[in-house]
């Protein structure tokens, strides 16, 4: 729809009426997502406006999780190989400054006001915290083997983190950095997604081939989402990323080597529909009014652009080599 | 399915209670040959601790998930020297231990097997390759974690088909091992349709691995040794003997690529292999061992690593349990291989992507793309169901 939209502005521009119709037409707002190329050491600057690649920023080795700062001001990319997070400014989009991460860090989470930092170090079994003001190492939280997803619940009370080979989910209380419980999920628990209303967290397993659904306050698993793909082995299948919708009612789940975004009706916890990708889909983020989701396609080197609404993939952008995390500019 | 997330919930609750109760002891046995064995290579030469050292990654790695479930893993190593007797030393291991890990010739784990069948013991065979373990000599309370000759030659065989080099100058050793690792790369070329052109015998007239110029002397005998040959793609050489194989690569009559022995060589794991999340437990391994990762290393962790998954999955450190469910349908292991790992229901085989590797990198992983199967693309590599022979007692 939006598309159709801009290809009848572009021909009625060319008449002489562009302006004008920029106003009438009044498009979704550009937004700016970030992608981080794990294999090219860059950082791929798109505009959700015209879709197209704007800016490729060097950053540091093998970057993979990527978020933006609460105020905006800053896009934090890990750079595991480099055992630290650069910070990349939004305004001039090059790298300014880093954090004391500890090593390898792979994914990290931020408190409600964007004032700690809990980062995910695969090497050794450990959540670093960080205060993202004073740049500074608060101190460690012993976990599991190989530390992955992480998430903060909505009140910011507790910190989930998933260790890919101790298959657990560890609820941490943020106040006393202490875990409170621990939660076994299928093999390989790669990354976590409360529903806003904080009733569920989701949390994927790669190598198991589900997603769990954990009641946060009984700790314990509620459900499955499992997959079937006709045509397809079951181990091809491989949820990663889960993106959820602020209503709560649709989560889409990246399955990896399947080149699928499964539209998941969260309620049910049943796939609805299957949404073809690229190859090694991973992570995803929604444009800020939810009018589209960008996947990261690692092996095929692009992001495919979802309308949430139609649910159909209408986009596809090249960007560096093994895309893996995606952030947009709030 | 109701019945296994009762299973799962119950054991939500269980495993947050039992971190202030005392630990439930798991003992893991491992049972190896001292000494090792002389390879041409020195860089490949094992380390006295091969494979253990694996085994003691993965005690660690269950040791701290089990902290939170309250399980303790505990390993006892015994290593047998000549003239000693296997049973006696597998019988006490197992007086404390109710799962070991083997690094055996086959008729010693055969033997063992059998020995401790009535205790209730789980073996896991992290050493030996042979066929006959899987196949007629297959016993119930062995699983495999080293993966058979036929699925490395199979893994080999599809990554040269794919290659398109499917004309192969098999040369092979005169021992016992080195035929049958022959036999599996000539049912592979059957399999995937590769034609052997010739086939040469090095025979083992024995000599030193180690001389002072000993360069000079290979230099000139390779050629001559492979000269004449017909039209060949690769030379495939099957030396598991360590005789000949690494001296081959370079120094062919034809200027050929050499596989098998030398040169690629299949294998269930290598220290280069990074993907997948591999880099984190290759740098575990070296901070743990001072040295690289080998096959054996990850075939011994990765039964290892079976045991801590069945003991957390049933919250049970009781041996029937933890053997129902590892043989059970629901068992599978993560082992940085990119897919779940699962165990062949009709042998106890496990599952497994074999690494083509040249001794610096991961060249290819197999099984290759285009090679289908109806159940796992996992078993395209090495006997199916239909074929084998195994009837487990």
């Amino acid at each position: 729809m939006q598309i159709e939209v801009r290809t009848q502005m572009l021909r009625m521009g060319r008449v002489g009426l562009l302006a004008g119709l920029v106003l009438a037409a009044s498009p979704a707002h550009a937004f700016i997502a970030y992608v981080s190329n794990e294999k090219s050491n860059t950082v791929t600057v798109i505009d959700t406006d015209s879709w197209t690649v704007t800016k490729t920023i060097k950053v540091g080795q093998r970057p993979r999780g990527i978020d933006f700062t609460r105020d905006g001001k800053f896009v934090m990319v890990a750079v595991g190989d480099d055992d630290t997070i650069q910070m990349i400014d939004a305004k001039t989009q090059a790298v300014v400054d880093s954090l004391p991460s500890g090593p390898d860090p792979e994914l990290f989470a931020q408190d409600a006001a964007g004032k700690i930092l809990y980062v995910a170090n695969e090497n050794d079994n450990t959540v670093t915290v960080i205060d993202l003001e004073k740049r500074a190492r608060l101190g460690d939280i012993q976990v599991g083997v190989e530390p992955e997803g992480m998430t903060i619940s909505p009140d910011g009370k507790t910190l989930i983190n998933t260790s890919e080979t101790t298959n657990m989910a560890h609820f941490i209380d943020t106040a006393s950095r202490q875990i409170v419980a621990n939660v076994l999920v299928d093999a390989r628990p790669r990354f976590a997604e409360f529903k806003h209303d904080s009733s569920e967290v989701w949390v994927s397993s790669e190598i198991g081939g589900t997603v769990s659904v954990i009641d946060p306050k009984k700790h314990e698993v509620i459900g499955k989402v499992t997959f079937e793909i006709p045509g397809l082995r079951k181990e091809a299948i491989q949820p990663v990323g889960i993106g959820m919708t602020k209503d709560d009612k649709t989560a889409f789940i990246a399955l990896g080597p399947a080149n699928r975004i499964a539209v998941v009706d969260v309620a049910t916890r049943k796939v609805a529909k299957y949404l073809l990708v690229g190859q090694r889909v991973w992570h995803m983020a929604f444009t800020p009014d939810e009018k589209y989701l960008l996947t990261t396609n690692g092996v095929s080197n692009d992001v495919s652009v979802i309308d949430v609404a139609a649910q159909k993939v209408i986009k596809t952008i090249q960007v560096g080599e093994l895309p893996w995390g995606i952030a947009i500019a709030p | 399915m109701i019945r296994w997330l009762a299973g799962l919930i119950g054991f939500g609750l269980a495993a947050t209670s039992a971190l202030a109760a005392e630990p439930a002891l798991i003992g893991v046995g491992y049972l190896g040959i001292a000494g090792t064995r002389s390879t041409l290579s020195l860089v490949e030469q094992p380390a006295e601790n091969d494979g253990v050292a694996g085994a003691r990654l993965a005690i660690e790695d269950n040791n701290t998930t089990g902290k939170f479930l309250g399980q303790r893993f505990a390993l006892e190593e015994r290593r047998i020297r000549e003239g000693e007797d296997v049973v006696q030393a597998a019988t006490a291991l197992a007086d404390k231990n109710s799962f070991i890990i083997t690094d055996l010739p086959a008729d010693a784990l055969l033997k063992v097997a059998d020995a401790l069948r009535g205790r209730g013991t789980l073996l896991f065979n992290a050493g030996a390759i042979d066929e006959r373990l899987r196949e007629a000599d297959c016993r119930a309370n062995v699983i495999h974690t080293a993966p058979t000759r036929a699925m490395l030659a199979d893994a080999l065989g599809q990554y040269l088909v794919w290659k398109k080099w499917s004309r192969w100058l098999l040369v092979v050793g005169s021992h016992d091992e080195d035929r049958l690792f022959a036999d599996a790369l000539r049912r592979a070329a059957t399999r995937f349709g590769a034609k052997i052109v010739q086939e040469k015998t090095f025979e083992d007239k024995g000599g030193a691995r180690r001389t002072d110029s000993g360069v000079t002397l290979i230099q000139r005998q390779m050629p001559v040794f492979t000269q004449g040959a017909p039209a060949y793609d690769v030379l495939v050489a099957a030396d598991e003997s360590e005789v000949f194989g690494a001296y081959l690569p370079y120094r062919t009559w034809d200027p050929r690529p050499v596989a098998g022995s030398a040169g690629l060589v299949p294998r269930s794991w290598d220290a280069a292999q990074d993907q997948w999340g591999a880099i984190q437990m290759q740098n575990r391994f070296v901070k743990l061992n001072a040295r690289r990762m080998t096959a054996l290393d990850m075939q011994a962790w990765t039964a290892a690593r079976m045991i801590g998954e069945a003991t957390s999955r049933t919250n049970s450190g009781d041996a029937k349990k933890v053997t129902d469910f590892i043989k059970g349908p629901d068992f599978s292991v993560a082992a940085f291989k990119g897919t779940r790992l699962t165990l062949r229901d009709w042998n106890l085989q496990l599952r497994q992507p074999i690494l083509l590797v040249d001794g610096r990198m991961v060249v290819s992983v197999s099984p290759q793309e285009g090679f289908l199967h109806q159940v796992s693309e996992l078993d395209t590599l090495g006997y199916d169901r239909p074929e084998s022979k195994c009837k487990l007692k």
